[in-house]
């Protein structure tokens, strides 16, 4: 018997989660390209925006098309509240979460109070955020418009923390600062998802992902269900939204609430493995390195084509709805039980 | 227990249920037959919550539940199951009857561990771990048992557990729900297959056009001559008794 054929499963997942969480701890001290830190960074973005939506989407099976409301509106309450009124980024962020929420809550109790599913959930979502897209480009009083909102970089390393900005924050700071910031926010995303697999509300919100009638037969209120899993979806995106503009220190009315960010997250969540913990992760983790590839092999041939990529991952997204709509965690985990099955076989 | 009076649904223009009356007492096993068509899963949707009467009122317990929602209705201890099932696909077998084991518990170790025994009262301890969308005809009427009985009701409402189940395969539901009975729960069940009908209820309801035609023990409803009409059509009974005198 081979030592994989006799570990529990659960066991397996728990060391190689152990592994995972490690190894993405450490980066920073193992790998010194900034390129590289930069590439790892933006992946966990995605991956935390994808989690975000894979919690309505994904367990709930409320696919949303307007996830960047809820980034967007975190976005721009931290950038503005500090911006305006001079308010500490820390304070901001709670504002930030709950403004992102509350915005979740309306949206969702009108989706939901009326029966909205499927496509018309999806539109309805669209729609809320085109509309906060062209609101925060016209109210130029609240929003300062199109121009955006600059935040002042804090050049004094003592007052990096209190500012929570890393550029001059010391020699470690100022390199894995952001990395842990995102990576904390990204584990927060985890910890929920997991929840979600070991809880009666995780439960019971995949019931009513897999048929509101029978779920409401068996004692669940699907209203009420679907109320949280938005909230707690908007919630976690709301983080990304922080990191974003903590990060760079701006925000625009494209940025925030622009399509970009709405299809990232359910690019991450669905070529990932939706209703998975580590769909998102591995989702973004393969579109950056796919980018990456095509904006090398095709910028190589064609020269700088912005938008080839995009065309490329069109592709991509069809052929893993219609072949793997499990995701690539339905594949890992399709290879690994041939894997197991050939030496258990093998062994025997 | 469960007190039906009188209660109409109307589709548009369409009577789908008129004015049926019906009393369900604890420990009994009811049956409500009738022809394709006659209106017997409206009347449960309407009882379960899933559809408001238009008229009538539904009592559970000496509690109005008229126009309450199914989950509510779920907590007070009334379930249904659907005649066409319902499981939750991407689940397995024994996470589908957890889900039904969370209405009264609320630990996830707690809600898998009591799945196991209900899945072992109505023979699904095989399948446990099978994703519930791989299941045949007979494995799915079993889990939409299943997880009505995980809510720990008091009544249970079946709608046709045993169609499309083979001879052998209906024995073995007729014996589970026997022992569901016995277990405490009262049941009522719509059913086509005569043959459980006579042998599991002690009073059944015939519904024809949505409404209640007749109510007895199951014999005395097999040769009401209304009920022979409703099924084989206007006169039948007539024909049927000539014939026999002709015989005789």
């Amino acid at each position: 018997m081979s030592m994989l054929t006799t570990m529990s499963t659960g066991n397996m997942q728990r060391i190689g989660w152990a592994v995972l969480i490690g190894a993405l701890l450490a980066a920073p001290f193992a790998i010194h390209s900034g390129r590289w830190m930069e590439f790892i960074e933006l992946t966990l973005f995605a991956a935390l925006l994808g989690q975000g939506w894979n919690i309505l989407g994904g367990y709930g099976g409320q696919y949303s098309f307007g996830h960047a409301l809820f980034f967007g509106t975190a976005a721009y309450l931290q950038a503005l509240l500090q911006y305006k009124l001079g308010w500490s980024p820390w304070l901001t962020l709670w504002i930030a979460i709950g403004g992102s929420v509350a915005v979740a809550a309306f949206v969702g109790f009108l989706s939901f109070r009326y029966g909205l599913r499927g496509s018309y959930f999806a539109l309805v979502t669209l729609a809320f955020a085109e509309a906060f897209h062209v609101l925060s480009r016209s109210l130029v009083s609240v929003t300062e418009g199109g121009r955006g909102v600059q935040l002042p970089l804090n050049q004094d390393p003592e007052q990096a923390l209190a500012t929570f900005q890393f550029t001059f924050a010391g020699p470690f700071l100022s390199e894995a600062g952001y990395y842990y910031t995102i990576l904390i926010f990204l584990l927060i995303g985890f910890a929920v998802t997991g929840w979600l697999n070991h809880s009666r509300f995780g439960a019971q919100l995949q019931a009513v992902r897999e048929d509101e009638d029978a779920a409401s037969a068996l004692g669940i209120d699907p209203f009420r269900v679907k109320m949280s899993a938005i909230c707690l979806s908007a919630g976690v995106t709301s983080l990304a939204g922080i990191y974003y503009v903590q990060k760079f220190l701006f925000v625009d009315p494209g940025i925030a609430y622009g399509p970009g960010k709405s299809v990232e997250a359910l690019f991450a969540a669905i070529i990932g493995g939706v209703g998975t913990v580590l769909g998102p992760l591995l989702g973004s983790a393969f579109i950056h390195i796919v980018g990456e590839f095509a904006k090398e092999t095709i910028g190589a041939m064609l020269g700088d084509r912005p938008g080839v990529d995009l065309i490329l991952f069109g592709i991509i997204l069809v052929l893993m709805l219609a072949y793997m709509p499990r995701g690539l965690v339905g594949l890992v985990e399709l290879l690994w039980r041939k894997l197991i099955t050939k030496r258990g076989g093998g062994n025997a | 227990m469960l007190d039906v009076s009188s209660l109409t649904k109307r589709f548009g223009g369409l009577v789908a249920v008129n004015g049926a009356s019906l009393t369900v007492n604890e420990g009994e096993i009811v049956s409500l037959i009738g022809p394709n068509g006659a209106g017997k899963t409206t009347l449960f949707a309407t009882i379960a919550g899933f559809l408001k009467p238009n008229e009538g009122s539904v009592v559970l317990d000496g509690q109005d539940i008229t126009g309450h929602k199914p989950h509510e209705i779920c907590r007070r201890g009334m379930v249904r199951t659907f005649q066409v099932v319902k499981p939750f696909a991407g689940l397995s077998v024994r996470e589908n009857i957890a889900v039904g084991a969370h209405t009264r518990i609320a630990g996830r170790e707690e809600a898998l561990e009591f799945a196991g025994k209900i899945a072992a009262h109505v023979g699904l301890t095989p399948l446990l771990d099978q994703s519930a969308g791989d299941l045949t005809v007979a494995g799915r009427k079993r889990i939409e048992l299943a997880r009505a009985l995980a809510t720990q009701p008091k009544l249970l409402l079946l709608d046709e557990v045993m169609a499309g189940l083979n001879a052998t395969e209906i024995l073995e539901i007729v014996e589970i729900i026997q022992q569901i009975r016995d277990s405490g729960v009262t049941i009522l069940l719509i059913e086509h297959v005569m043959q459980a009908v006579m042998k599991l209820s002690d009073r059944a309801y015939v519904l024809n056009y949505g409404e209640i035609i007749a109510e007895g023990s199951p014999v005395e409803i097999a040769h009401d001559p209304k009920v022979v009409e409703a099924y084989l059509g206007h006169g039948a009974s007539e024909r049927m008794k000539s014939a026999g005198g002709a015989d005789a």
